[in-house]
This record gives C-alpha cells, sequence and structure tokens, in this order.
C-alpha cells in the first residue's frame, strides 16, 4: 500500500509542487536584507575599524612616542620617529601606519599606556588608490578628530571589562 | 512608378511597421524580464533584488545595457574570429524571427503560415546551433564541455517535444497557430493533457537551458560554459537571446496548452479585455514559473538529465500520442474524421 | 513575379555555392556549417515552391537533428590534413575512375527520364491550393496510396535503431548504479530509529 503511495505521489510531482509551495510562501516573507548604505547593522563597542590618534581636551596629542604599538604590531604596519620637542616632552615627528599591511588585530591599542592610538568605529574608509592607504601622522589625528565622540563612548563603554 | 510604390514599397512599409510594433516591445520586455527575474528571485530569497537604479529599480535593465554595450568586446586570439562573433547574432536572431507567427490576437499576426507549429519548432531546434558555435570558436574547453552538453540535452529533449505537439495536433488537426489557439474555445488543452502540458513545459525548461537544467552554463563546474570567453555586447546578445528564447517558449505553451489570446471562460467581464492583454497575462504568468523554478530547485546532474529525457519523458508522450489517437479515434473526436 | 526570380536565384546561388564549400572547405567544421547553410537555403527553395511542411521538415529533422549530431562527431575529432593527404596521389585513378562511372550513369539517367504519359490517371485529383493545405495533401498521399512503404521505411529505420543498440549495448558487471526508485521510495521510518539509551550502558546494550 505504501508503495503505491509512493508511486502516486512521484507521480504527481507531489515533493516538486510542495518545494515550489515553499519556495512562494517565503516569497511575501520580511526581507532580511539590510538596505546598506542607507541603512547599518549596530557596532559593538569593541569594533576594530579604522585608526586614529587621539588629543587630550586640552588638544595635547596623547601620543608620547614609546613605540609600543610599532613593537607589538604582527603585521608591521606602524613607523614612529621621535625627537623632544621644545619643551622638553617626547613627541613623534612621525607617526605611519600602512592601512594595506594592516590586519585590525587590535594589539596597538591594547598596548598603547595613554589610550593614543584606537581603532574606531569607522569602516567605510575605502579609496580609489594605494597611496591613500598610507596613513601619515596629520590623517591619523585628523581622524581622531572626526571620530572623538564616538571613540571616547565606545571606550567609556567598553572600560569595565578591561 | 505608382505599380512599385503600391506593389512593393507600401507592403514592405507596412510589413516594416508590423515587425516593429512586435519587436519593441518584446526587446523591452526582454529586458523588464531581467528585472523582474532578478527580483523575484530576491524575494524567494528574502532579499532586496536591484532597488538603486530608478524607483524600485526600474532603470536597472538599461544600466546593464549601456554597461555592456560600452565594455569591450575581447576576441580571444585563438579563437575562430568569424564563428566566435557569428554564434551571437544567430542565437539573437533565431530568439527573435520565431516572433514572425505567434499570433498575439485573433487575426494580430505577422505571418498566419499554414504550417506556424513547425516553424516554432524548427526555429527552436535551431537554437543549439548558436551554443554550439560559440562553443567551438571560443576554442576554450569550459565553453567546448558547455556547447557538448547543450547539444546533447537540447536534441533529447526535443524529441519529447515533438511528442507533446503532435498530441496537441491530433486534437486540432491543423498545424496553424492561430486554428490551434481556436479549438480551445471550448476547453483548453491544459486540461485534458494535463500531463503533456507538464512534460512540455520541463522540456522547454531544458530546451532554454534555464534551471535546474542549465547545464551547458554551470557556472560551478563549467565556469560560465559556452558563454565563458565573451564579453561586453558579444555576451549581451546571447543574454538577450536567452529571455527572448524564455518568452518564445511561455507563448508557445500559451498557444499549444494555454488557449492563446482566449480568456479563461467567455463570460461578460472576461471576455471584454483584449486578447492581446490576456496573452501577455499568461505568458507572464508562465514566465514566473521559470524563474519561480529557478528559485526553488537544484541543478539536475548530467546523467539525471538525460535519463529523465530518455527513459522518462520519451516513452511517456509516446504513450499519450497513442492513447490521445486511440481516445480521439474511439469517440469519433477526431478532427477532420468526416472529410 | 521579380521578387520572386530574385529570391529564387538567391537561394539556389547559396545553395550551390555552399554545397560548393562543403568539399572545398579546408576545416571540417566549416563544412559542417556549410552544409546547414545549403540546407536551410534549400527549405527556402521549398518555401518557394509552396512545399511549407517540407520545408519545415527538412529544416527540424536536417538541421535541428542530423546536422547536430554531424557537427558534434566533427567538433570532437582531432584530423589531421597531412595524414589525409598522404596517398592522396595514389587513390587518385581509382576515384578519378568511380566518379566518372557515376556521372555517366548520372547522365544517363537523365537523358532517359521521362514523365509518364499516365501520370494524370495515377495521381489522385488535386483539389486547388486554396482548398487544401499541403501537410493534407501530403497526409492524404503518405497514408492512403505509399501506406505501405511508408511503413516499410518505418520498419528500416526501427530495424536499423534496435541494431545500433544491440552493436553498441554491452552488460558491465561490477559497476554499481543510482536505483532512484529506491532513493524515493526511502522513508525516514527506513533511515532513522529512535533510541532511548541509558546512560553508560551504550546502544550495542539494549539492540
Amino acid at each position: 500500500m505504501s508503495a503505491l503511495v509512493n508511486v502516486v505521489r512521484s507521480m504527481f510531482l507531489t515533493e516538486l509542487l510542495s518545494g515550489m509551495a515553499l519556495t512562494f510562501r517565503y516569497m511575501f516573507r520580511e526581507r532580511k536584507t539590510l538596505n546598506y548604505p542607507h541603512e547599518k547593522g549596530s557596532l559593538s563597542p569593541r569594533f576594530r575599524g579604522e585608526h586614529a590618534l587621539r588629543r587630550y581636551p586640552n588638544g595635547e596629542e596623547r601620543c608620547i612616542a614609546c613605540k609600543l604599538c610599532e613593537a607589538v604590531c604582527p603585521a608591521l604596519a606602524i613607523t614612529i620617529e621621535s625627537e623632544p620637542r621644545d619643551d622638553g616632552s617626547r613627541r613623534t615627528t612621525r607617526y605611519d601606519i600602512d592601512m594595506t599591511k594592516c590586519i585590525y588585530c587590535g594589539l596597538c591599542q591594547e598596548a598603547c599606556p595613554v589610550d593614543a592610538i584606537v581603532e574606531g568605529p569607522n569602516f567605510e574608509f575605502a579609496t580609489e588608490t594605494r597611496e591613500e592607504l598610507y596613513y601619515d601622522k596629520n590623517k591619523l589625528l585628523a581622524n581622531g578628530d572626526r571620530w572623538e565622540a564616538e571613540i571616547a563612548a565606545n571606550l567609556a563603554a567598553d572600560a569595565k571589562y578591561r | 512608378m505608382a505599380e512599385f510604390w503600391d506593389g512593393y514599397a507600401l507592403p514592405g512599409l507596412w510589413i516594416a511597421a508590423k515587425i516593429g510594433a512586435l519587436l519593441i516591445p518584446l526587446l523591452l520586455s526582454v529586458a523588464y524580464l531581467t528585472w523582474f527575474e532578478r527580483k523575484v528571485m530576491a524575494a524567494m530569497q528574502l532579499r532586496m533584488g536591484p532597488n538603486v537604479v530608478g524607483p524600485w529599480g526600474l532603470w536597472q535593465p538599461f544600466a546593464d545595457a549601456l554597461k555592456m554595450v560600452v565594455k569591450e568586446t575581447i576576441i580571444p586570439t585563438k579563437a575562430n574570429p568569424g564563428l566566435f562573433l557569428l554564434a551571437p547574432m544567430l542565437t539573437f536572431m533565431l530568439a527573435l524571427i520565431a516572433w514572425a507567427v505567434m499570433p498575439v490576437g485573433d487575426g494580430l499576426v505577422i505571418s498566419n503560415v499554414n504550417v506556424g507549429v513547425l516553424y516554432l519548432f524548427a526555429i527552436s531546434s535551431l537554437g543549439v546551433y548558436g551554443i554550439v558555435i560559440a562553443g567551438w570558436a571560443s576554442n576554450s574547453r569550459y565553453a567546448f564541455l558547455g556547447a557538448l552538453r547543450s547539444a546533447a540535452q537540447m536534441v533529447s529533449y526535443e524529441v519529447s517535444m515533438g511528442f507533446v505537439i503532435i498530441c496537441v495536433l491530433l486534437c486540432v488537426g491543423s498545424l496553424n497557430l492561430s486554428d490551434i489557439v481556436r479549438a480551445q474555445e471550448t476547453v483548453w488543452f491544459v486540461f485534458p493533457l494535463l500531463p503533456m502540458a507538464v512534460v512540455f513545459f520541463i522540456s522547454t525548461l531544458a530546451e532554454t537551458n534555464r534551471h535546474p537544467f542549465d547545464l551547458p552554463e554551470a557556472e560551478s563546474e563549467l565556469v560560465a560554459g559556452h558563454l565563458v570567453e565573451y564579453s561586453a555586447m558579444t555576451f549581451g546578445l546571447f543574454f538577450l537571446g536567452e529571455y527572448a528564447n524564455m518568452i518564445l517558449m511561455s507563448g508557445m505553451t500559451t498557444i499549444l496548452f494555454l488557449g492563446g489570446w482566449l480568456p479563461p471562460i467567455d463570460i461578460a467581464p472576461l471576455n471584454w479585455i483584449p486578447g492581446p492583454i490576456w496573452f501577455v497575462l499568461k505568458i507572464s504568468a508562465l514566465l514566473f514559473v521559470f524563474v519561480w523554478v529557478r528559485a526553488t530547485f537544484p541543478r539536475y546532474r548530467y546523467d539525471q538529465l538525460m535519463r529523465l529525457g530518455w527513459k522518462v519523458f520519451l516513452p511517456l508522450s509516446l504513450f499519450w500520442v497513442v492513447l490521445t489517437a486511440g481516445v480521439l479515434v474511439a469517440f469519433g473526436w477526431a478532427p477532420g474524421a468526416e472529410g | 513575379m521579380l521578387i520572386q526570380f530574385i529570391v529564387f536565384y538567391v537561394f539556389a546561388a547559396v545553395v550551390v555555392g555552399s554545397a560548393f564549400m562543403v568539399i572545398a572547405a579546408r576545416n571540417p567544421v566549416h563544412s559542417v556549417l556549410f552544409l546547414i547553410l545549403s540546407f536551410f537555403n534549400a527549405a527556402g527553395l521549398f518555401v518557394l515552391a509552396g512545399a511549407e511542411f517540407l520545408a519545415m521538415t527538412l529544416v527540424i529533422v536536417y538541421v535541428g537533428a542530423v546536422a547536430v549530431l554531424f557537427l558534434f562527431v566533427v567538433m570532437m575529432l582531432d584530423i589531421n590534413f597531412v595524414r589525409l593527404r598522404q596517398g592522396f596521389m595514389q587513390y587518385l585513378p581509382l576515384g578519378a575512375m568511380l566518379g566518372a562511372i557515376l556521372l555517366v550513369e548520372l547522365l544517363l539517367v537523365v537523358g532517359a527520364f521521362v514523365v509518364s504519359p499516365e501520370v494524370d490517371t495515377l495521381a489522385a485529383p488535386m483539389p486547388p491550393v486554396e482548398q487544401q493545405s499541403n501537410t493534407h495533401a501530403l497526409g492524404q498521399l503518405l497514408y492512403t496510396r505509399y501506406m505501405y512503404l511508408f511503413q516499410a521505411s518505418g520498419m528500416i529505420l526501427l530495424v536499423a535503431m534496435i541494431g545500433a543498440i544491440v552493436l553498441t549495448f554491452r552488460v558491465r558487471t561490477g559497476v554499481r548504479r543510482q536505483s532512484i526508485r529506491a532513493q524515493v521510495a526511502r522513508t525516514r521510518a527506513d533511515a532513522v530509529e529512535l533510541k532511548k539509551v541509558v546512560s553508560g550502558a551504550g546502544i550495542s546494550g539494549s539492540l
């Protein structure tokens, strides 16, 4: 009897029809896609995006040229040169990140004793040439100024887990 | 001069106008079929589909066309350039010339030939040449394998398609497409010949190399089969030809089984709608099924495809030819039996 | 009428020209493609003569099926022309002789051909073209007057087909084949069994 039922089922293509019924039902379901440039997914406070060099509220740059980030960087993407400034404090004269080498591991921001180098929430920094991805100190400081509010909020949100 | 004007020029212009009136909507619908397919597939896969170019992505086909026109046509060095360029043109042209005999409405047909079905069948059987020539002329292994698959596949499925057409012809008694539609005034052939309609539709999927029978251009194993060396407008012609073929096959199914331009029932609100609109509606429904099937089923394996064609469809359609003929003769329903 | 003449001569010229190219083309694939062109234009001539059924059958059968298989085979051949040319001179006298004999025979046949005087009485009365399509006319002739010949040709084709199958069919032992019926008939009950397993006892204990 069940063999007969099977024959009838395969004659009437029930499996194909049930499959098609499923796709048809799905057609009226809610779309799962985010309409990306207009809608964006939420990011964790720990998200590691584009790098930025932060400043103190009085405008002084945080980085003290300790070169810990340069030492820890597994991709050797960071290059730092430093000299004492006129007021005697130790500052970088050059702080370059080769963004084409960076693997976004976040070790630089872990190593930084003064929270100067951080990976901000920005991930939309695609460029048309490679040269634009060789970030220098000015670019990094500008990033820091631009994203300071978001970066500070993310650091505050994550601080209690550190 | 007057004789030339009345005898040749005016009829020629009239024919050209008719061809234009058919082809321009056809090409537009080919363009929008791609949009429709992407939207429906997207909906079934819970995606958005094209939505950036124009409202609901409606200008997307034109953006695609523009892209194809401005890109560079690359002819591989080892290809056979003449045949390489002939293949896409052939595919596209064959998809268009078949429409010459397609009756869009009662009497609305460019050429009402007596052997319309055979003409359609012949043209659709020629479609394989575009692919085979493309595969051979590209001088590429993937393309060649795709061409071989397509040749075997299309020849196999044509056989059972032919028998299905014979079933319909037995019920009609004429090879004229308009007569076939008129014979369905009482009942559409899809009801008495339902299994044949299903076989025919599945065969048209194989004939147009559509999913789940798209083995000639299976992207996961043959990269893109016969299309692999084509770029820009040569690719575009293949693409347009394939979609025009889908519309053509839907039209053929509509005429053979779904009563062409006839309304479902001949009652007041339904038969106010003009015939061509019914025809277009039925074709659209079938095209939706084409897309629906693509979104639902995985690709057939090649030996299963051959098995289905030769061991399932061929005996089934052969049996139905005999059955149809037997029933028609036994009940005296055969058309032209008295004559 | 003028247009008919022009069309006829165009079709006829293409048929003859492409038929010549079939034997003249160096590439066998080009030969087959010229053969297809020739078939196609012959179909055009049929249409011009009012035999649209024959034209379409020619296209479907020869162009749509036979020539595809030709092309299929020829494309896969790797023809070495140098080797083909070897011994060409050696076989030339024999070939030329065969060709000459065939030519003479053809000339004899054509020269001696006369339309039978009683052809008008033999042929079924032809209704006017307007009343009957040539599909009907062909069918009526084929299934009445030439019924036996028609069936005989069908039988010959059947025998040829069976012969081809028998020649190429071989039963191979030890080949594992997919049984689609068995796969489709398989149900959840055949494949899965749920067991309550006591901790530490294992399934073998309960079997």
